[in-house]
């Protein structure tokens, strides 16, 4: 697999949420990503990136464009430094939050997209890798 | 700072947000709605929200308190124009919105407003159902 493109955008307040959405969309539309997986994966990363400023008290997001041999899709990692996840099986449950929203976040996403990795260390951070493959026609 | 307007028609509130709202202007919405609905004596809100591209799972919790509210206000609350894959990726996601009133044009969404409005004016079938259970 490798990475076509790339671009970073910081998250560290809401309007940057605002501003992942767009460029995820982006990317989403460049693709050519039916409406309904568009609208799969620009709500995921909405999600995750207010995630990452809720509960990981901000970081940043990286739209990766990436190919196979045979297929193309997007990934998107978003990185904090927060608190980090003491249980994150429990965190993938529906309905737990700690934080303002429905519970539905890592949940959530994770139904949404193909491909769905979390790393989390206490104190130290977490980072949240989703991916979407172009399916082919 | 940014501000959804709303449109009084009659007995019917109109909102239609037509940007991603955050925060600060969820709350300021549900403020300025509670507000009207009572200095108005509103019976009916009409959401349409046919220009957003997505609901994620905040904005679905603040379209259900804003219904809830209004209801506790005694005003319908009636949600229209929901793009289908919207509704393919909320469910998905979990969002259920249960006990919002839907219509898929600001037509209907009027039409069933006027519905239930009528409906507590002239039947009161839950008056005669309370009734019921006290025999």
């Amino acid at each position: 697999m490798a990475v076509k493109s790339q671009e970073e955008r910081p998250i560290s307040s809401e309007e940057d949420i605002l501003t992942v959405r767009n460029s995820v969309k982006r990317v989403t539309a460049l693709l050519n990503f039916s409406l309904v997986n568009q609208t799969k994966i620009i709500s995921a990363a909405s999600e995750l990136a207010r995630n990452t400023l809720e509960h990981g008290k901000g970081g940043r997001s990286i739209i990766q464009l990436i190919n196979d041999p045979d297929r193309v899709g997007i990934r998107i990692i978003f990185e904090d430094k927060g608190p980090g996840i003491a249980d994150i099986s429990q965190a993938l449950e529906d309905g737990f939050t700690s934080g303002r929203g429905m519970g539905l976040g890592l949940g959530g996403a994770k139904r949404l997209m193909d491909d769905f990795q979390i790393e989390s260390k206490e104190n130290e951070g977490t980072t949240v890798t989703v991916t979407k493959w172009l399916e082919k026609n | 700072m940014d501000r959804i307007p709303i449109l009084k028609i009659g007995e019917t509130l109109l909102v239609t947000i037509q940007v991603d709202f955050h925060d600060r202007v969820a709350l300021a919405l549900l403020e300025d709605l509670s507000e009207k609905i009572v200095n108005f004596s509103s019976k009916g809100l009409l959401i349409d929200i046919s220009a957003l591209e997505m609901v994620d799972s905040f904005m679905g919790r603040i379209l259900g308190n804003i219904a809830k509210t209004s209801r506790l206000l005694d005003c319908h609350c009636v949600l229209v124009g929901m793009q289908p894959a919207i509704a393919i990726t909320i469910t998905e996601l979990g969002i259920t919105l249960s006990g919002i009133h839907t219509a898929l044009t600001a037509e209907d969404g009027l039409a069933l407003l006027n519905k239930l409005v009528n409906a507590k004016k002239n039947g009161k079938p839950s008056a005669k159902k309370q009734e019921a259970k006290w025999r």
